[in-house]
Order: structure tokens, then C-alpha cells, then sequence
């Protein structure tokens, strides 16, 4: 490899511009993907990360409620936490926007408007990951447990996935069935001549 | 813009102004001379070769007329912002024209705070400062970083612009040198234990903005990049580390990386899920398609550009695929009829953008060029019809399909086929 490697180097000093350009010729610049045979089984750089400062960042939610924190909230209490926080960007019944529209129940082929948590969301828990973590917009990370367990009631209750009496929490959240739950597949590009 | 002197500084005028200087006491040493002739010469359309330059500067600058800017379409709202492709040469770009995408605004973060956890199922779950990730074997490599929803505006049949140009359709394309610590090394470190599939990667902006990547690609090539283009990485591109998975959606990229979750199974956070999924006709969508398959695009001629003359013209792009090297990009000049192979310039390095250009002898007449790129694994950049039979024409997300420009008898380039679609 080394030798075509300084051939092409010879060459592009000349300036010739025809020459067969291959994919031999650039191997070696290449770094490989992994350390070298001489390198330590650990190297040590770095602490011990303890279950202190694990439990303060690792606040994501899982598909099966793994992750939920303790608390809970009614679409009543979800809709008084949506009209404070929600609405200016979601709109009055979460269909008018500016922003992301939420409500909906399809066609589900009409995108854009399809991908609302109605059609669309596979998993009622990304809710709960999204909002606790990213919404309000200006003020992310600021709602309770409890308003975010109640605002997600009352999305998923404008939706029409769950009774005006339901109360999310960690065990009823993850029991919500979306509807666009088995219309996910996976990825089966993979390169090669067929366009898929 | 070289904007002509109206009244360039004559020699005598020059010679007045330095000699009022030198009267009222201020040039003391020759040195002191230079210094004030060179700040004189700040007025463009002079000699150059009659007064001596501007001297040496901590931090260099463009040229005045070379001012190519990012498009940021709206300022006050904006998540995005896209690379001047047209007005670039070569294939790296400069690290302050990369595009953005952010979800939240671009965080402030002071480099010696910021710390990378890394836990879950793993045997020691460790944190790691930046001098630390610094102290670990490090690696340079050039990767084209691109978002997943790059080109969609030239998708929608009914919807097909005319006057876009490579930076409005495709300017959320970038690549850099990017330079960090593989982060097989850092999962080495910690021990991955047995059953571990995925990984969460969690960003410190105001979204914590996260995904889920396999556990395989987290072992091949993927990077923690802390330095771009030979200098810290920049704070739109994930300051001070991001996460770098060669040739997959930008979007999977995290940048401001703070945390690695070892997990047997994806999170389904909003962004693999609501987000970056893609619709197929059927009623189904595509969910964890990450690589970005192979495509090309002719950066010029291209609108708004308008050919002055017939004759001798280089056509040039960019190529690029996430599934390794580009091995051909062929250019067609006749509306697709006919195609000829471009020349591509060295390094073809995979998962990085190539240059390719091809000499065309325009007739003066109205015509279409195009261009495709082929991978080496035989994948060839289809056309917009192909996508539609495969995937619909409702999807969104890596629309890859060739893109052309129609050039008319008068030089004008517009995007499109227009009827020939």
C-alpha cells in the first residue's frame, strides 16, 4: 500500500491530470479504526462516575416506563399546565399551531400533518423523554413530574387515546396504545444496486 | 466587493499625509514608518506594487470582496443555517460556513466544566473531563457531515422550485477534518457488558437533545470530535465535543455530547421516532435510517448563475456517499440522455465529499445537465422517479435523487427538469 501511495504522490507532482484515479491510491491515508496492538487494556483517564451523579442526568424514559419518576396527573390538571404553557406555540386544541401540531388522528398518509402523537408517535413514553427534557421551548426542564405526567393526559385525551377521567403516571403511561405503533419498520437499505 | 476608487490616494497625497505624520513626532523608528504607510493602504485600486503592504495580524481575514455568508432564512427563528456550496472550493469547509441545526439555540459551555458520562451497562460507568477525552489516542479523519432532511425542497412534484441554488436546496452539507478519540476507545475504557446493543447519546443543550445509536457503530467509527479543521471545534458544531458517526444522518451526530447511556435497546426519543422517520407509501415509515446514501450535485453552473458566452465551460461538484467511497460520478449534459463519466479529484476518502468536474463545450442551445454518483457498492444515485416508486411520494428524509439544472439558450440556469420530470 505504502508503495502506491508514493507512485500517486509521484505522479500528481507532474501534474497528470489523467491519470486512473483508484480507490488504492488514498488506503494508507487512512487512519484505522482502532488502537494500536500496544495500547493498555485501560488507560485510566477519567473518574468514577457515581450513582449520585448518574441518577441526576439519567432522566430518559425508556419505551417500557423504565426511567419514569414517581407522581402522576389528570387531563383536567394536564389542560390548566397546557393553557399556561403550551398553548401559544401548540394552539388552543393543539392543531393550529404555530408550531408542531399535535392532535390529530389521520389520514395518516397526509404528511406532514400525519405526524401528530395521534397518528404518528409510536410510544407514549417519548412523550414524557421530550417534554421533560426539552419543553416548555423558553423555559425547558421546568415542569414537575406531576404537570408533565398531566399534560401528557391531556395531549393523549385530545388525541382521543385515553378517557377524560385517565391519570398518567409510570404504570399507565406506558400502556397507552398508540396507534402508529406497528407502522414502524426497520431500515432495509443497505446499499448495492436496489433503490429502496 | 472591489469597489473602484473613485479618487485613489495619489502618490503625492500619500506622501503629504506621511509627512504631517512624521511632523507631528509619531514615527520614532522605521518600524513606526511601515506601520503608518500600512494602515494608509487600507484604500483599494492602488499600485500595490508602489506601497508596501498591511503587515502580520494575530488573526487573519478574508479578502474584502470574499465575504461568502451561511443563508439563514429566518433570524429571529431560525434552527438552521446553510453552506455557501457554490462559492467553496475543494472539499473542506472552512469550519465558520458549516451548516447548523439546533434544536434549542446553541449552548454556552465552558470547556473546563464540561464533563462526559458514560454509564449503564458497562462495568466501570466513569465521567470524563475534556483533558481527559484529550489524553486518550487521537485521530484525525475528513467526513462529510449531512442532515438527513437535505433536499427535500426538490421532492414534492407539485412543489419543484425553479429558483433554488446549491446552498438553498443543499447546503446542509459540510465537511471537515474532524479530530478526537474513537469512542471504541472510550467504550473499551469503561467495559461494555454483555447483552449491550445501543447507546443513548445525550446532548447539554436547552433540548438534551438525544438518540439512539446502535452499539456496532458505536464500536466501528464513531468519533468524540473535540477539534474541526485544525482548531477547537466550533461552539454551532458542538463545542466542546460532539459525537461523529461517519456517514449517518446529522441528526444522530449529538453534539455538546455530556452523556452515553450502554443500553440493550433503543429509547425511542422523539427525534428517532416523530422526527427522522421516514413515510413509505403503505401506510408504513422507516424508522433508524441512518446512513445517508450516495448523491452528487453540480455546485456550477447553477442558479443564479448565467453562462455569458458559449463555449469551453467546467462543469463542478460534489459527490458523497455514507456507505464508503465514491467511485464514479458520471454528468450528463443532454437531459440524461447520454452520460459520461466525470473526472474525480483525489483524496476519495470514504464517507467524504469528492470533487468531480467535467469539461463541456456548450453549443449555445437550451439543455439540461445533471449528474449522478456511484458507491462502491454498486449503488447508483437514482433519479426522482425511482424514489418515488420506492418510497411514495409523501416521505420525507433522505431524498437523494439526482438533481439537474436547466440551462437556457440565453445562459440562464435554473434548478430542475422542469417538463422533463
Amino acid at each position: 500500500m505504502l508503495s502506491v501511495l508514493m507512485v500517486s504522490v509521484l505522479f500528481s507532482g507532474c501534474g497528470q491530470a489523467d491519470l486512473p484515479v483508484t480507490t488504492s491510491d488514498v488506503l494508507p491515508t487512512e487512519v484505522a479504526d482502532q488502537l494500536p496492538p500496544s495500547s493498555p487494556q485501560t488507560f485510566g483517564f477519567g473518574g468514577e462516575a457515581t450513582d449520585e451523579r448518574i441518577a441526576m442526568w439519567d432522566i430518559d424514559v425508556k419505551p417500557d416506563g423504565e426511567g419514569l419518576p414517581s407522581g402522576s396527573g389528570t387531563v383536567a390538571q394536564g389542560k390548566l399546565v397546557y393553557e399556561t404553557q403550551c398553548i401559544a406555540c401548540h394552539g388552543a386544541t393543539g392543531t393550529e399551531g404555530p408550531f408542531d401540531r399535535l392532535v390529530g388522528t389521520g389520514p395518516w398518509e397526509e404528511w406532514p400533518s400525519a405526524r401528530v402523537v395521534g397518528a404518528y408517535w409510536p410510544y407514549a413514553t417519548t412523550l414524557f423523554d421530550y417534554i421533560v427534557k426539552a419543553m416548555p421551548q423558553l423555559t425547558p426542564g421546568t415542569l414537575t413530574a406531576d404537570q408533565t405526567y398531566a399534560v401528557i393526559a391531556y395531549v393523549l385525551n385530545m388525541n382521543g387515546l385515553v378517557a377524560d377521567d385517565a391519570v398518567m403516571d409510570a404504570a399507565t403511561l406506558p400502556a397507552v396504545e398508540m396507534p402508529g405503533r406497528d407502522r414502524f419498520v426497520p431500515d432495509d437499505r443497505k446499499g448495492g444496486p436496489e433503490v429502496r | 466587493m472591489a469597489k473602484k476608487a473613485d479618487s485613489p490616494l495619489s502618490r503625492r497625497a500619500w506622501i503629504t499625509t506621511a509627512s504631517g505624520v512624521i511632523a507631528a513626532g509619531l514615527i520614532k523608528t522605521q518600524a513606526d514608518a511601515v506601520k503608518i504607510v500600512a494602515q494608509e493602504v487600507s484604500t483599494p485600486a492602488q499600485d500595490p506594487t508602489k506601497i508596501p503592504g498591511r503587515l502580520t495580524s494575530e488573526l487573519g481575514q478574508r479578502a474584502p470582496a470574499e465575504q461568502p455568508r451561511r443563508l439563514v432564512r429566518s433570524p429571529n427563528l431560525s434552527s438552521s443555517s446553510r453552506t455557501p456550496l457554490q462559492d467553496l472550493y475543494g472539499i473542506i469547509t472552512p469550519a465558520d460556513l458549516h451548516f447548523e441545526r439546533h434544536h434549542a439555540g446553541i449552548p454556552n459551555i465552558v470547556q473546563e466544566e464540561h464533563e462526559l458520562l458514560v454509564h449503564g451497562m458497562v462495568e466501570r460507568p466513569m465521567v470524563f473531563k475534556m483533558a481527559d477525552l484529550k489524553r486518550y489516542p487521537q485521530t484525525s479523519r475528513i467526513r462529510f457531515v449531512e442532515c438527513s432532511g437535505n433536499g427535500g425542497g426538490a421532492y414534492n412534484r407539485d412543489r419543484m422550485p425553479t429558483e433554488a441554488t446549491p446552498q438553498s436546496l443543499d447546503g446542509l452539507l459540510s465537511t471537515s477534518e474532524w479530530t478526537g478519540v474513537l469512542l471504541s476507545t472510550i467504550l473499551r475504557e469503561v467495559g461494555i457488558r454483555n447483552g449491550a446493543s445501543w447507546i443513548l447519546a445525550e446532548g447539554s443543550d436547552a433540548a438534551v437533545m438525544s438518540r439512539s445509536v446502535p452499539l456496532e457503530k458505536a464500536m466501528d467509527d464513531a468519533m468524540l470530535a473535540y477539534g474541526q479543521n485544525g482548531e477547537a471545534i466550533r461552539p454551532e458544531q458542538g463545542y466542546p465535543v460532539r459525537l461523529l458517526l461517519p456517514g449517518w444522518e446529522g441528526n444522530a451526530q449529538v453534539k455538546w455530547l455530556r452523556r452515553i447511556e450502554v443500553t440493550d435497546r433503543p429509547t425511542m426519543t422523539r427525534e428517532e421516532t416523530s422526527k427522522y422517520t421516514d413515510p413509505l407509501k403503505g401506510g408504513r415509515a422507516r424508522q433508524f435510517s441512518f446512513v445517508m446514501d450516495a448523491k452528487s450535485l453540480i455546485t456550477f453552473p447553477a442558479f443564479p448563475y448565467q453562462l455569458p458566452d458559449r463555449g469551453w465551460w467546467e462543469i463542478k461538484g460534489l459527490a458523497w456517499s455514507g456507505r464508503g467511497k465514491i467511485t464514479r460520478v458520471d454528468v450528463s449534459t443532454d437531459g440524461g440522455s447520454s452520460w459520461t463519466p466525470a473526472e474525480l479529484q483525489g483524496p476519495i476518502l470514504s464517507k467524504s465529499t469528492v470533487r468531480f468536474r467535467h469539461l463541456w463545450d456548450w453549443d449555445g442551445r437550451e439543455t439540461h445537465i445533471l449528474s449522478r454518483a456511484v458507491d462502491e457498492t454498486g449503488y447508483v444515485q437514482p433519479t426522482v422517479h425511482q424514489l418515488w416508486d420506492a418510497r411514495g411520494e409523501r416521505t420525507s428524509y433522505h431524498q437523494n435523487h439526482q438533481r439537474a439544472w436547466k440551462v437556457a439558450s440565453d445562459g440562464a440556469v435554473t434548478f430542475g427538469l422542469g417538463d422533463l420530470v
